[in-house]
């Protein structure tokens, strides 16, 4: 679970200050699949830097899991990150010369988990992101975008995160494979209870979750309940 | 990280850009591999020189006359021209506690010649001892012996190169021929062992002859031009030297001993000034390697910092996912160690291989001690710490925000 409360960010540049988040103070029980929605400028990568201890706030608290973390250091931070949370960037981000499982193990050997318990829990993500096994041992630079992708989600699944924040987890992917992401966060905050925080600018996209978050100017302009939820059909995972 | 991720993310990082890596690793090469190489010829050098000293005999004293001096003692003409030594003085020597051996020479070159050949080289008026003191061996027929030196024989034991001059290299009909120093004629009694050139002097071309007989018939008096001594122990050659100092200046009737007319010449005041040129020597060729080695390892900077810069997303995300600052300048600091390592290993086996061409090709024994080559491999790895220090911490302090926004 965490909690914001009174979150200000801002940034100085000289004599200028940029206020770049105003007061935002929500919360995300465990379970919830939650979009952050707002164009760019908003504010909303900031928020997320701070949700994902990339960044500390100028004011305000952070709890996560109980634990306040607006105050810690940055290898604290890092400690954070390793054990509690879960990344998936727009561009992937993976290591273009190493195999998917030494991507997706990653996480784990910062954490100096034993290689062994790591190939289990990376196999176990990779099962759960969807993709398939004859894909593990190739290097990450030889998949498609979609696989590339599904590396990254069984990587930020592989620490068993509190929290897996996707900052525009479509933005390079066409609107097909987009979908098959999409469904793959559906199916892991149904059937695996994942607490899923999703940044997008695009409403398509951020209708996916079951709570939408919009975020305009540095604050929150509107914090609803997503009705029309979008279900994407149950598509096969070799269709990516 | 554990050391053994460490080391495969060490290895992939280098291994991915292997010509930047190579040409890196060549810098740090050329650095160790002229360290190693030109310690060891300088060592070569300083240990030919010293075994050449020590050749000359073990714990020698050299005694030559001084420079003779007119009435006033105002000039002085070239030192070890005086005639001021006899044989009475070395036998005198000879007496002394702790002295092993004396042996006087009478030394002058003459043109020598035998059955149409001839040469020009030293002859060596000298008594029995000077085997023992000059560690001279002899390789066919026989030395001077008392008898010979007694009765003025005219006999001659000649060096092999004389040997090889006047009789053919090799040949083994030196013994029983004649040979003529000054028009006299010399019965040859036997060749010595060869005992190798010493760069100053071949002490290889030399005639033997005994000294009574060298005086006699050569020098027409009865001075003699050096008095080797041979002390017993190593450890009483400064008492020796202060000794044989003493008796020559009472023998001599000589009250200070800044007019002295002899000198006395201690073998390992010898030695000690040559090893303090080699010495110097060595760390010159040392220094100018260890500039090429300092060339090396701001390469392997330049390359580290090239590096950081190319990986920064990748180090914004090692660091989104968990990486602390130690894990990350641990990795790049661990490439600049391995970069160093591997050029270090390459460069220790080229140094050698350096060095044993130029023993086999140059005639110099180049040593490759273990010191040096555990000193290039510290100095190597410490220049990976050193100049891979500053990249490392360039890359484990970047914000990883900005780091992944980097394009």
């Amino acid at each position: 679970m965490i909690e914001l409360a009174n979150v200000e960010k801002i940034y100085k540049n000289g004599d200028a200050e940029t206020r770049v988040l105003k007061n935002i103070s929500f919360k995300v029980n465990d379970g919830d699949f939650v979009a952050i929605m707002g164009p760019s400028g908003s504010g909303k990568s900031t928020l997320m830097h701070i949700i994902g201890a990339l960044d500390r706030p100028t004011s305000g608290s952070y709890v996560l899991d109980g634990r306040d973390v607006s105050k810690l250091s940055d290898d604290e931070l890092a400690l954070v990150r390793r054990d509690r949370l879960g990344f998936i960037f727009q561009a992937f981000n993976l290591l273009p010369r190493a195999t998917v499982l030494r991507n997706v193990s990653l996480p784990l050997v910062y954490a100096e988990v034993p290689a062994e318990e790591r190939d289990r829990r990376a196999g176990d993500a990779l099962r759960a992101a969807g993709l398939p096994e004859d894909r593990w041992n190739h290097l990450s630079n030889q998949l498609s975008g979609g696989q590339m992708q599904r590396v990254a989600i069984a990587r930020a699944l592989v620490n068993n995160p509190a929290i897996i924040l996707a900052d525009e987890p479509t933005g390079n992917l066409d609107t097909k494979t987009g979908e098959l992401v999409l469904h793959t966060f559906q199916r892991l905050n149904q059937e695996q209870k994942r607490t899923i925080i999703l940044i997008t600018h695009e409403p398509y996209v951020a209708e996916h979750a079951d709570r939408i978050i919009s975020v305009r100017d540095g604050e929150i302009v509107e914090d609803k309940h997503n009705g029309n939820k979008r279900v994407v059909n149950d598509h096969s995972h070799a269709a990516i | 990280m554990l050391l053994s991720d460490l080391l495969h993310e060490t290895y992939s990082a280098v291994a991915v850009n292997k010509a930047r890596s190579g040409l890196t690793i060549l810098g740090i090469v050329i650095g160790i591999a002229s360290v190693v190489a030109l310690t060891a010829i300088g060592q070569g050098v300083q240990a030919t020189i010293q075994s050449s000293i020590q050749g000359i005999g073990s714990n020698l004293l050299i005694v030559t006359p001084g420079a003779p001096r007119g009435v006033g003692q105002e000039v002085s003409a070239g030192r070890g021209n005086a005639q001021t030594l006899k044989l009475d003085d070395a036998a005198a020597i000879g007496q002394l506690d702790g002295i092993k051996a004396v042996a006087s020479e009478v030394t002058r070159s003459y043109q020598i010649t035998a059955k149409g050949t001839n040469t020009n080289t030293r002859v060596d008026g000298t008594v029995p001892e000077y085997l023992t003191v000059r560690n001279v061996e002899v390789a066919e027929g026989s030395f001077i012996d008392e008898g010979q030196v007694t009765s003025l024989a005219k006999v001659a034991v000649i060096g092999p190169t004389t040997r090889d001059d006047l009789f053919g290299v090799g040949s083994t009909d030196a013994i029983g021929s004649v040979l003529r120093i000054n028009k006299i004629e010399f019965k040859i009694i036997g060749v010595t062992k060869a005992k190798g050139g010493s760069g100053f002097s071949n002490q290889d071309d030399v005639v033997f002859i005994p000294i009574t007989t060298a005086q006699r018939f050569l020098s027409g008096n009865v001075y003699v031009n050096t008095v080797s001594v041979s002390v017993a122990d190593a450890s009483g050659m400064t008492a020796a030297q202060q000794a044989v100092t003493q008796l020559l200046l009472d023998r001599h009737h000589i009250g200070d001993p800044l007019l002295a007319d002899f000198s006395v010449m201690n073998q390992s005041d010898i030695v000690a000034a040559a090893t303090s040129v080699t010495s110097t020597f060595t760390i010159l060729l040392a220094s100018i390697a260890g500039i090429s080695l300092l060339v090396g390892g701001i390469g392997i900077m330049n390359m580290m910092l090239t590096n950081v810069t190319e990986r920064t997303r990748e180090i914004g995300l090692r660091k989104a996912i968990g990486a602390e600052r130690k894990d990350i300048s641990r990795q790049f600091l661990a490439e600049a160690v391995m970069l160093t390592f591997l050029g270090g290993g390459i460069g220790v086996a080229l140094g050698w291989l350096i060095a044993w061409a130029t023993t086999k090709f140059a005639s110099i024994a180049a040593q490759v001690t273990l010191p040096s080559v555990a000193l290039a491999f510290g100095v190597s790895a410490g220049i990976g710490i050193l100049f891979g220090w500053y990249p490392a911490r360039q890359a484990s302090s970047l914000n990883p925000i900005e780091a992944l926004r980097y394009e």
